[in-house]
């Protein structure tokens, strides 16, 4: 037994396999959750590394892959890897923002046999779309949105709902409904990487979210049995975490476009780990005996209040990622808990966008879209991303 | 678990197939039949499975049947039959072949 409190016969087995083919994307959402340094971090995996990455996950009971990004369609070998994940049994959702995709690749991916695709939009109308992802790709995402539905894979559509579009979820809802949606996702922004760095201009206000929740439900009802649609509140306004990831190392797997293996996709942030790479060990000793997956397993690692909480099995004290980048510390409790010692640190946050919102106090910086250049120059501004309050 | 005739989409001729966006596989690290779809997984137990496994798109409920009774002889199995495929149905894992 190791010093963390887990027996590694009891660990369960990586579900879910994130597989992050790429940090390349042409879209520049402010609200990516890629690491702002991702300019910086080169050296991709070949077809052939995850075609082996795809088999041992595989091996070790990994049901479900989700191809992402970047923009995983960048990846002129998708095609391949697709078939590969097939071919191992895998059930393959696609997450793109459906850029760089035409009629022929989504029939050679349904060749492949590709079983879903996501496609994610900034909003609902074209100009604002448009602003968002910093493109001129609204167009194009209704056409690749209607050939999804053609060649009969279930459509997911994703709205990353913040404080630009959320007064407009009426209107994303009335296009969800005009593309024949079989799912809508109001995924509401979560505040990593860009997110977090935009999170003064992304975060919605309270006014806002009363507004939009019955809003939400109204369009629930009225779809019933016909499309289906999910609405979460932004964790920020939860008095309670989300039991982030089911737990560190217990059904998700990251693997980063540069073969860093990750237990979720914005923990390559946190200070103190190496986190393994699979070029140089194999899944089974990755999710297995690697110390950065045992970190957070178990309930031993953990600080005051969780460590006495009776709610611990539950939410297993919230996201490391976000305990960190709030207090500095990733064992605390998630701030976002209204038992955390340091749950004013969320409700400063909620009372400040308010009166930004209200124009009464200036945002402290201006919106930055994600894209090489800024990537680079927020980098070298701050060689690893500091937690807002020191350790 | 009581479906009224009203609510009945499956009849002895009707002919199944597993919906096209789930998937219907033996999962060797689970030890059990599960289906896949988008946000996850379901695993079913070994009678529904018994049941699923002989949905081809093919053969019709009366054929299903007919095949179960002769895998498991004396079992009555009419009415969990169709009171599984209206269920399934309504979780969206199998729909009656298209131009019927
Ligand atoms: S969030 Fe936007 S910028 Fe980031 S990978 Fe997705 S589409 Fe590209
Ligand atoms: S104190 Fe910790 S374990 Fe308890 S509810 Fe809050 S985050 Fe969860």
């Amino acid at each position: 037994m190791s010093n963390s409190g887990y027996v590694p016969n009891l660990v369960n087995k990586p579900l879910w396999l994130l597989a992050e083919l790429t940090y390349a994307c042409p879209l520049q959402c402010p609200y990516c959750s890629n690491p702002i340094e991702f300019a910086k971090i080169k050296n991709e995996l070949s077809t052939e590394d995850w075609k082996r990455v795809l088999r041992e996950a595989r091996k070790m009971g990994a049901a479900q892959l989700g191809l992402s990004g970047g923009e995983p369609l960048v990846r002129q070998d998708l095609e391949e890897i697709i078939a590969e994940a097939r071919q191992l049994g895998f059930y393959t959702n696609l997450i793109t923002s459906g850029v760089g995709m035409d009629e022929k690749r989504i029939k050679a991916f349904r060749d492949a046999g590709l079983d879903h695709i996501q496609v994610s939009f900034q909003a609902s109308s074209e100009e604002l779309n448009n602003y968002i992802a910093g493109t001129d790709a609204f167009r194009h995402k209704i056409e690749m949105a209607k050939l999804v539905k053609k060649y009969e894979y279930p459509m997911v559509l994703c709205f990353v709902l913040h404080r630009q579009n959320i007064d407009q979820i009426g209107d994303v809802l009335e296009l969800a409904i005009k593309l024949d949606a079989d799912y809508v996702e109001l995924a509401t922004t979560q505040y990593y990487g860009w997110a977090y760095h935009n999170r003064e201009q992304l975060l919605p206000t309270r006014e806002q979210l009363a507004r939009a929740e019955p809003i939400a439900h109204q369009y629930q009802e009225k779809m019933k049995g016909k499309m289906r649609i999910f609405y979460v509140v932004p964790d920020y306004y939860e008095v309670r975490p989300k039991a982030c990831m089911n737990g560190w190392g217990a059904v998700f797997l990251t693997i980063a476009p540069d073969g860093t293996a990750l237990p979720c996709h914005a923990a390559r942030q946190l200070p103190g780990l190496e986190f393994p790479n699979v070029r140089n060990h194999s899944i089974e000793w990755i999710w297995s005996q690697s110390p950065d997956f045992n970190k957070f397993r178990g309930f031993e690692w953990m600080k005051e209040p969780c460590r006495s909480c009776p709610e611990k099995t539950r939410d297993f004290g919230g996201c490391r990622c976000q305990a960190y980048m709030l207090t500095g510390d990733a064992a605390n409790a998630d701030p976002v808990c209204d038992k955390s010692y340091h749950h004013h640190l969320i409700t400063e946050v909620i009372d400040r966008v308010g009166r930004i919102a209200a124009k009464k106090e200036d945002a402290p910086k201006p919106i930055v879209f994600r894209n090489p250049r800024t990537s680079k120059a927020l980098a070298d501004a701050r060689p690893a991303v500091k937690p807002a309050v020191p350790a | 678990m009581e479906i009224k005739a009203t609510t009945r989409v499956y009849s002895a001729a009707t002919v199944p197939q597993i919906a096209p966006t789930k998937r219907f596989q033996w999962e060797e690290a689970q030890n059990c039949w599960v289906i896949l779809y988008p946000e996850g997984m379901i695993k079913l137990n070994s009678s529904s499975a018994e049941i699923m496994k002989r949905i081809d798109g093919r053969r019709s409920v009366a054929e299903i049947i007919a095949d179960l009774k002769q895998a498991y002889p004396g079992a009555e199995l009419d009415n969990d039959v169709y009171a599984f495929m209206e269920v399934a149905h309504e979780q969206q894992w199998i729909r009656p072949k298209p131009g019927q």
